[in-house]
C-alpha cells in the first residue's frame, strides 16, 4: 500500500527539513521525502497549503482503563487521538487497578492490542498503588516495556523514597515524571489561589505547593545525577526554577498543558467546573511565564493532560467536582492559535515541542519524518477556524475548558502506523 | 424609580450596576410599608410558589423570605437538607429540576458550598435567589444592611464603612464590599491577619487588622459573627482573646464616631464579637436590620418574579 502526500508544507525538525515536499509512504513505512514525487499511489493526498508533520506524541494522557471505562477506554481515548493528530499516548497509571507491577503492565498490553487506534506507550507508577510508600519493581516494569515512571495525580512526600526512585530510575534508563504538588498546602483548594479565589469564596491552591515540590525533586535529580521530567507546570516560580537547574546541568525537562498557557484563573469567574483542574489555572504573570518558558526552550513540551470525566462527576457543585479536562481533541489547535499564530513559536518551534521532544524524552522512535521511521503524518489546514462544541467530541467525556472558543487549525488527515484515519467531515 | 431589572436570578452583587441595587433598595423602601398596616399583605405574588431549598441550617434568613413572600401573597414550601432527598444523593440540579416540575416560580437557595446559587440558576427556569452559598455571596443581607445604613444616614457614598470579623469565610463580607463599594462608600475590612484573604484589597478595600483603627473615622461599622464552630482549620483565634483584641466594646467605641451606627447580620455571639451593652445600646441597628430585611427580600422576590415573566427561554442546557 502506497500513501502519496503531495505539495505540503513539510516539516520536520529532527532532519533540518521546512519546506514543500512530498512524502511517500510505502508499507507502513515513511519511504521517500522529496520535492515532486510522480508516481501512482493507492492514496494520493492533495497538501498545497497544508502543514505535513509527524504525528502528535503526547507524553500526558490519561486513558482511564482499565477501571472507569465510564469516563474513557482505549478505544474511545485513542479515536480522539485520532481527531486531533496524536499518534503516540504515553498513557499514565493512575487507573484502576494503578499500572503497578508486571501483571497489570501485561494487563494493559493486551487491551492496547486489542482496542488502541493510535500508538500507546505505557507509563508505570512509581509507588504500588501510587501510596507513596513502597517502590513499585522499576526494573522489571522496564523490561515489560515501560518507559516511563510517575505517581501522577499525586506527588512523593517522602524525601528519601523519592530519591530512592531517582537513582533506581537513573540505574534502569528510565523516565521518571513528577507530578509536583505538596498537599500539605495544598490540602482543600480547588482554584489558584488570589484575588479569584477570594472573589469566589473558594479555598486556594498556592504556586508555592507546586513549586516547593519543583525545588526538592530538582534537587534530588541533581542527587540522584537522574532524569527528572516536570509534568503540567503552571507556575512562574517553577518555570525560573526549572530553567535555574538546566542552567546548572540537572537532567531536567518539562511539559506545559495548552489550557495552561491559554487560559487565566478568571475563566473560573461563574463556577465553570470545566475549568477546574489541577493544578489550577493561574494568573496573567504565570500564564506570560509560562509562554516565555516555551519560546526560551525552558519548557520542552507541550502535554494535554487529558483527563476524562462523565458528567456526574462535573456537573455538580465546582468544590465537589473532580479536577481535570479533556484535551486530545483541541491541543493541536490552541497551541496553533495561542503559540504560532501570536508570533510566539515559529511551526518548526511547535512541532518539536508537540512531537520531537516529547519522543526523544521518552525515547521513542517517533516525532519525525525520517525514511524508514513509521508513518506516523498528520496533514493541518494551519488557517482554517473552527468552534469547539460538546457533541462533536469523539471522546467519551466532554469536559473540555474550550467549549465555544474559537481556534485556528484543523487535523485533516491523520496517518497512524500508514492507516489513514479519514478527514473530518466539513 | 432608576433602572429596570430584567435578571431572572439575584446570585450576588458583584455582578450588578450600581443602577440595579438602587433600584432593588427603592423597591424595598415602598415594600417596607406593607409591614406595617393592620392586613400586612399586598397581592404581587398572588399565585406564585416560592420554595425555600436550604442545605444549612438557618432560622432567621429562612423566617425572613418566608415572610416576605407571604406579604407578597405567594405559597411558600420550605425543604431543608435533612428532611429532603439530598440525603439519598440527589445531585441539587436534580433536586432544582424536580422543585421546578413542581411549577415552583422562585427557588431561594441556602448552600454550604461556594457557586450552588449559580450552578442552579444555570439549570432551571425559575428564578433563583441566593441565600448564602458558601463563602461567596450573601446578596439579601448586604442588601438589607445597605438599606438600613441609608435609612439611617441618608446616604451611602462617601460614609466610611468597617467590616469586622472573619472577612476569609464571610459570605456577608463578600455581598457588602460589592454593594457598599458600587454605592461609593469607602470600605475597610479589619481581621487578624489568617482570617483576611489573599488579594482582597483588589476589590476596592482598605484592610487593616487594628480594630482601632477600623473604628477611627467609620460612620459605621458591620460586625460579624465569628463562626467558631466552622473552624475546620484551626485558623481562628482563642475566643477570649479574641474579644480582647477585636471585640466592640463601650471603650473602643467610646474613640469612635460618637454616632458610629454598630450593625451584625445575627445571630450574636455575645461577649466574643460584641458586648451585650453595646449590642443593645443607642449605636446599635441589628434589630431594624432584621425588620428591613423582609423589605429587601420582598423587593428581590418581586423583582426576579417580574423579570422571569418577561423571559423568553430558551433550553437552559
Amino acid at each position: 500500500m502506497k500513501i502519496l502526500i503531495k505539495n505540503g508544507r513539510v516539516i520536520d525538525p529532527a532532519n533540518n527539513i521546512d519546506g514543500i515536499y512530498d512524502i511517500l509512504v510505502e508499507n507502513d513505512k515513511i519511504s521517500k521525502v522529496t520535492r515532486d514525487i510522480d508516481m501512482q499511489a493507492d492514496n494520493i493526498i492533495d497538501a498545497t497549503d497544508k502543514i505535513v508533520m509527524p504525528g502528535i506524541v503526547d507524553m500526558h494522557v490519561h486513558l482511564r482503563e482499565p477501571g472507569r471505562e465510564d469516563k474513557e477506554t482505549i478505544t474511545t481515548g485513542t479515536m480522539a487521538a485520532l481527531r486531533g493528530g496524536v499518534t503516540s499516548i504515553l498513557a499514565m497509571p493512575n487507573t484502576q487497578p494503578a499500572i503497578d507491577c508486571p501483571e497489570n503492565v501485561e494487563l494493559l498490553k493486551s487491551i492496547i492490542d486489542e482496542t488502541a487506534q493510535v500508538n500507546v506507550f505505557i507509563c508505570a507508577a512509581i509507588t504500588k498503588e501510587r501510596l507513596g510508600k513502597e517502590l513499585t519493581d522499576i526494573s522489571k516494569l522496564k523490561k515489560e516495556g515501560v518507559v516511563a515512571i510517575s505517581d501522577d495525580g499525586s506527588s512523593i512526600d517522602n524525601d528519601e523514597l523519592m530519591l530512592q526512585a531517582l537513582k533506581k530510575a537513573k540505574e534502569q534508563d528510565i523516565l521518571v515524571i513528577s507530578h509536583c504538588e505538596d498537599k500539605s498546602l495544598s490540602a482543600g483548594g480547588v482554584v489558584n489561589l488570589g484575588i479569584i479565589s477570594t472573589r469566589l469564596g473558594l479555598r486556594g491552591i498556592s504556586c508555592e505547593s507546586e513549586y516547593k515540590r519543583v525545588q526538592r525533586d530538582l534537587q534530588l535529580a541533581e542527587k540522584a545525577k537522574a532524569r527528572i521530567h516536570i509534568a503540567h507546570v503552571s507556575c512562574k516560580e517553577s518555570v525560573e526554577l526549572i530553567a535555574q537547574a538546566k542552567k546548572k546541568g540537572i537532567k531536567v525537562t518539562a511539559e506545559v498543558t495548552p489550557h495552561h498557557f491559554y487560559l487565566t484563573d478568571e475563566a473560573v469567574l461563574g463556577f465553570d467546573t470545566n475549568m477546574k483542574m489541577n493544578p489550577p489555572l493561574r494568573n496573567k504573570n504565570d500564564l506570560r511565564a509560562l509562554k516565555e518558558g516555551l519560546k526560551k526552550g525552558i519548557i520542552d513540551v507541550v502535554a494535554s493532560d487529558h483527563a476524562p470525566h462523565t458528567e456526574n462527576e462535573k456537573e455538580i457543585e465546582f468544590e465537589r467536582a473532580e479536577f481535570g479536562v479533556i484535551g486530545l481533541e483541541t491541543g493541536l489547535a490552541v497551541s496553533i492559535t495561542e503559540l504560532v499564530k501570536t508570533g510566539l513559536l515559529d511551526w518548526p518551534d511547535l512541532v518539536k515541542k508537540l512531537c520531537l521532544n516529547p519522543a526523544k524524552i521518552l525515547g521513542i522512535a517517533k516525532g519525525t519524518l525520517g525514511v524508514g521511521r513509521d508513518a506516523d503524518i498528520i496533514v493541518v489546514s494551519p488557517d482554517k477556524e473552527w468552534v469547539v462544541k460538546k457533541e462533536e467530541f469523539v471522546s467519551k467525556s466532554k469536559n473540555s475548558a474550550f467549549l465555544g472558543k474559537k481556534l485556528t487549525g484543523v487535523v485533516e488527515y491523520t496517518i497512524c502506523n500508514g492507516r489513514i484515519n479519514e478527514p473530518r467531515p466539513s | 424609580m432608576p433602572g429596570v431589572w430584567t435578571r431572572k436570578d439575584l446570585l450576588g452583587l458583584e455582578d450588578l450596576s450600581k443602577e440595579e441595587i438602587e433600584l432593588i433598595l427603592a423597591t424595598a423602601e415602598s415594600f417596607k410599608e406593607v409591614s406595617t398596616r393592620e392586613i400586612k399583605k399586598v397581592p404581587a405574588l398572588r399565585g406564585k410558589t416560592v420554595v425555600n431549598l436550604f442545605y444549612e441550617p438557618s432560622t432567621r434568613t429562612r423566617v425572613s423570605f418566608e415572610i416576605a413572600a407571604k406579604r407578597l401573597s405567594a405559597d411558600v414550601i420550605n425543604i431543608a437538607s435533612e428532611t429532603s432527598s439530598v440525603r439519598k444523593g440527589e445531585t441539587l440540579i436534580d433536586t432544582g429540576r424536580n422543585i421546578e416540575a413542581l411549577k415552583v416560580d422562585i427557588i431561594v437557595v441556602r448552600h454550604n458550598y461556594s457557586g450552588a446559587a449559580v450552578m442552579l440558576a444555570r439549570h432551571v427556569r425559575a428564578s433563583v435567589i441566593n441565600a448564602g452559598d458558601g463563602w461567596h455571596e450573601h446578596p439579601t443581607q448586604a442588601l438589607l444592611d445597605v438599606f438600613t445604613l441609608k435609612e439611617k444616614l441618608g446616604r451611602i457614598e462617601g460614609l466610611n464603612v468597617s467590616i469586622l470579623g472573619d472577612i476569609a469565610h464571610s459570605r456577608v463580607a463578600r455581598s457588602n464590599i460589592w454593594g457598599l463599594t458600587k454605592l461609593g462608600a469607602n470600605v475597610m475590612v479589619c481581621a487578624p491577619k489568617m482570617l483576611i484573604p489573599p488579594a482582597i484589597e483588589q476589590m476596592g478595600v482598605a484592610v487593616t487588622d487594628d480594630i482601632d483603627e477600623a473604628l477611627r473615622n467609620a460612620d459605621a461599622v458591620n460586625v460579624l459573627r465569628m463562626q467558631f464552630e466552622r473552624d475546620e482549620e484551626n485558623a481562628f483565634p482563642k475566643q477570649l482573646e479574641y474579644f480582647k483584641n477585636f471585640g466592640i466594646t463601650k471603650e473602643r467605641l467610646g474613640k469612635a464616631k460618637k454616632d458610629i451606627i454598630v450593625m451584625h447580620p445575627g445571630p450574636l455571639n455575645r461577649g466574643i464579637e460584641i458586648s451585650s451593652e453595646i449590642a443593645d445600646g443607642i449605636n446599635s441597628v441589628i434589630l431594624e436590620q432584621v425588620t428591613n430585611g423582609i423589605a429587601v427580600r420582598m423587593a428581590a422576590l418581586f423583582l426576579v418574579a417580574q423579570a422571569n415573566e418577561n423571559i423568553t427561554h430558551e433550553d437552559t442546557d
